[in-house]
């Protein structure tokens, strides 16, 4: 039996989804064009932009089809930072929360390393909660240098939500990005209520195809575009819209919006089961980031005294997948940045595996799991012991 | 069995996993990451240590049908093998770095973890033998003489050598390219790794240059007298005839080596060829890849001081830790620090750090 628990990377396509995509592949027509078969594809696209902003609070016009998360992250965070420093010069402080997925923590890092820009992490709790007062505390003495505040909406590895509408509160009149990939469909999520100015949301986290995501972008804001063209999406994201990942998106999100509630009851049982299993027969576990609220579905354990990627190598024998966190480009593993930014010693961050789950996962799924887990750690201890 | 394929991304280890998986055996891929930034011993398709390198080994590992992690490898890289090579050449001496890497990460830090793990061996792309003999499970030369590498694997004991599998041993370096064709796997024709693959372009001096500094010093012939001025004694190699930039012309023209590097003055003695003949030659550290010598008796054999070098007649001896060889013709030119490795016939007997010549 193969268990897969790694759905935060991704989650299969929900038939309607499937449905939808396979459908709208053998539509021939390229939504920017005038005649009837362009139209006939827009008409579609304009139909999934409006169940997307459905889904998430927005209106229709604040949805911008983009071709992955990472890219809408890029979007905003470097949009609105050359927008703001384009208006005032000194304008070039960018404020993050230390835990951020590279999809912002990269950019950012590169508009610092080429672009003048100067960086401010908010530090967070040992619960991965982003300390408010800390970026109270920032946004008081750098108020008119700001350009943008990015925080996530909720942490793609320990699964805290964070809290954005007191955020944004603290931020004023600055713009305030939130990376939403992992609560979009997942946790009550509406963009017009959280007040941020921008957000963004992915396809596959949801149950939707690869390659296809969006930022969500408030009406009248504009930010500088990265990709220059045809003027697609408000001029801001140029480039054919990829018409069936796009339909398949909207199905996805419809679908995850009208089981959220069922599902987040199911996951966070699920999720208590699987930490309740494995900590009866390896009673040394630390689950990190254990708080409400949080993502249903996650659960980030510190096996002590073992190295993640041997765990992940033996457990993939066994048939079960899980995460090790982020890895360099050539593949080597990481110890996390967001397990150390909580406080956890590098030893304990290397030692930690994340699980996701999922629908389709099951309780047998995780007595596998925990039928196995021990002699894993046993391995994995004496191969870090052997060191 | 239960075997790690360590894969470099080249096409010795590929044809290597493919054969261990042939044989019957459970095998997972593994590439070594031995550096933390990848970019930073960066040097093209040169072997190892490039992002490019760790996808052409998960490639093959793909086409293979094998499962495939990265290990990283980096901190005992850089301790064991990188640092070692400077200090190495700081005091004069001139290490072999693939000797030190196969001694503590491949068949040491790889082997022990695979162990840990619950795996029974590590396979390579290695070009040697191992054989059930009269006198157990013995390491020998390759079948193909040009790709032999027995002399960099000299350096395991048996307890490593035990772990050890080396699928190619008895095939010819061209008859694997055309196996990797066969199987699909497109490094079939990426170029052999040459030089030392953490020093970018081969460059070896001028790399030393970088992480030793720059210390002008005297080259003197062996009287004493000043017969030039050098930039690091470290860059100079025992028998290294150019280069030299002598501004004293020796007496009839005749060609000078360096014959002696001295760190602690930062001084390079040259002088005439018969002076580099070397007849006999002192190891320490023994290393024994399978039964030891017996110690206090003459045993004949050869001696290999080089990864590609002749074999040459010897008689030696050995009290277990120290080797001490009698060469049947002296050889010319021969470092401090060099590997020393015995053969009898075509057996590896053992292996030694070379520490004096005479």
């Amino acid at each position: 039996m193969a268990s897969y628990f790694d759905h935060a990377a991704t989650t299969p396509m929900s038939l309607p989804a499937i449905e939808a995509f396979t459908e709208q592949i053998q539509q021939l027509g390229n939504p920017s064009s005038l005649h009837t078969q362009g139209r006939s594809v827009r008409k579609r696209v304009e139909e999934a932009r409006e169940a997307i902003a459905q889904a998430a609070g927005a209106s229709p016009s604040e949805v911008i089809f983009t071709g992955s998360g990472t890219e809408s992250n890029n979007l905003a965070i470097k949009g609105f930072y050359w927008k703001r420093l384009g208006e005032d010069k000194n304008r070039n402080v960018i404020v993050i929360s230390a835990f951020e997925h590279h999809a912002i923590l990269d950019p950012v890092e590169w508009l610092e390393a080429h672009e003048g820009a100067h960086v401010i992490q908010v530090p967070v709790t040992g619960d991965g909660v982003v300390d408010l007062e800390a970026l109270k505390d920032i946004v008081e003495k750098n108020r008119e240098r700001i350009a943008v505040i990015a925080v996530m909406h909720s942490n793609n590895e320990v699964g805290t939500i964070q809290p954005i509408t007191e955020v944004v509160a603290i931020a004023g009149d600055i713009p305030v990005h939130t990376d939403a990939v992992q609560s979009f469909g997942k946790v009550a999520f509406d963009f017009a209520e959280l007040g941020v100015i921008s957000a963004t949301i992915s396809g596959h986290k949801v149950g939707g195809p690869l390659g296809v995501a969006a930022l969500l972008l408030r009406r009248g804001i504009d930010v500088t575009p990265i990709l220059h063209g045809g003027g697609q999406e408000r001029d801001i994201r140029s480039g054919t819209l990829n018409a069936p990942a796009i339909v398949s998106f909207a199905a996805a999100a419809t679908d995850a919006q009208i089981h959220r509630e069922e599902r987040y009851i199911y996951l966070r049982e699920l999720r208590q089961y699987l930490i309740d299993s494995l900590t009866a027969v390896v009673p040394d576990i630390v689950v990190n980031g254990d708080v409400e609220p949080a993502l249903p579905g996650i659960a980030n354990l510190t096996f002590p005294g073992t190295e993640s990627d041997g765990l992940l190598l033996l457990l993939d024998a066994e048939g079960i997948a899980s995460s090790t966190g982020s890895a360099c480009s050539a593949g080597v593993p990481r110890p996390s940045h967001v397990l150390l930014a909580m406080g956890l010693s590098e030893r304990d961050a290397r030692s930690s595996l994340r699980f996701s789950l999922g629908i389709s996962n099951t309780r047998a799924e995780i007595d596998q799991l925990s039928s196995v887990i021990a002699s894993v750690v046993e391995r994995a201890r004496a191969a870090l012991a052997r060191q | 069995m239960k075997i790690i394929a360590a894969m470099s991304g080249g096409v010795d280890s590929a044809v290597a996993a493919a054969r261990a998986v042939e044989a019957g055996h459970e095998v997972i891929g593994v590439h070594l990451a031995l550096s933390s930034n990848p970019q930073k011993y960066r040097s093209g398709a040169r072997g190892c240590c490039t992002i490019e390198d760790s996808h052409d080994a998960r490639r093959a590992a793909d086409v293979i049908g094998i499962p495939f992690y990265i290990w990283d490898m980096a901190e005992e890289f850089h301790e064991g093998v990188v640092e070692n090579f400077l200090e190495e050449y700081a005091a004069g001496r001139t290490p072999n770095p693939c000797l030190r890497c196969n001694e503590k990460i491949k068949f040491a830090a790889v082997l022990d973890r695979a162990r840990a793990l619950g795996f029974d061996a590590v396979a390579t792309g290695h070009y040697a033998q191992m054989r059930q003999t009269p006198l157990g499970r013995t390491m020998h030369r390759a079948e193909d003489p040009l790709k032999d590498q027995s002399y960099v694997l000299a350096v395991l004991n048996k307890e490593q050598l035990d772990g050890a599998i080396f699928p190619l041993g008895d095939t010819h370096k061209e008859e694997v390219r055309r196996e990797a064709k066969r199987r699909g796997l497109y490094v079939a024709n990426k170029p052999d790794s040459h030089d030392i693959c953490f020093v970018p372009s081969g460059n070896n001096a001028g790399w030393l240059h970088d992480r030793l500094g720059t210390e002008t010093g005297s080259i003197v012939d062996e009287a004493g007298t000043k017969l030039g001025e050098h930039q690091g004694a470290y860059t100079y190699t025992v028998g290294q005839r150019r280069g030299l930039n002598l501004t004293v012309p020796a007496a009839g023209g005749v060609p000078r080596y360096v014959l002696k590097i001295e760190p602690l003055t930062n001084t390079v003695v040259v002088g005439l060829k018969e002076a580099l003949a070397v007849s006999e030659i002192e190891g320490e550290k023994a290393i024994w890849c399978g039964p030891v010598p017996q110690a206090g008796q003459q045993h004949r054999g050869f001696a290999q001081i080089r990864a590609h070098g002749e074999a040459l007649a010897c008689t030696y001896s050995t009290d277990g830790g120290q080797i001490r060889v009698l060469l049947d013709q002296p050889l010319l030119g021969l470092a401090t620090g060099q590997g020393l490795v015995i053969y009898d016939e075509d057996r590896v007997v053992g292996s030694a750090t070379v520490s004096a010549t005479k």
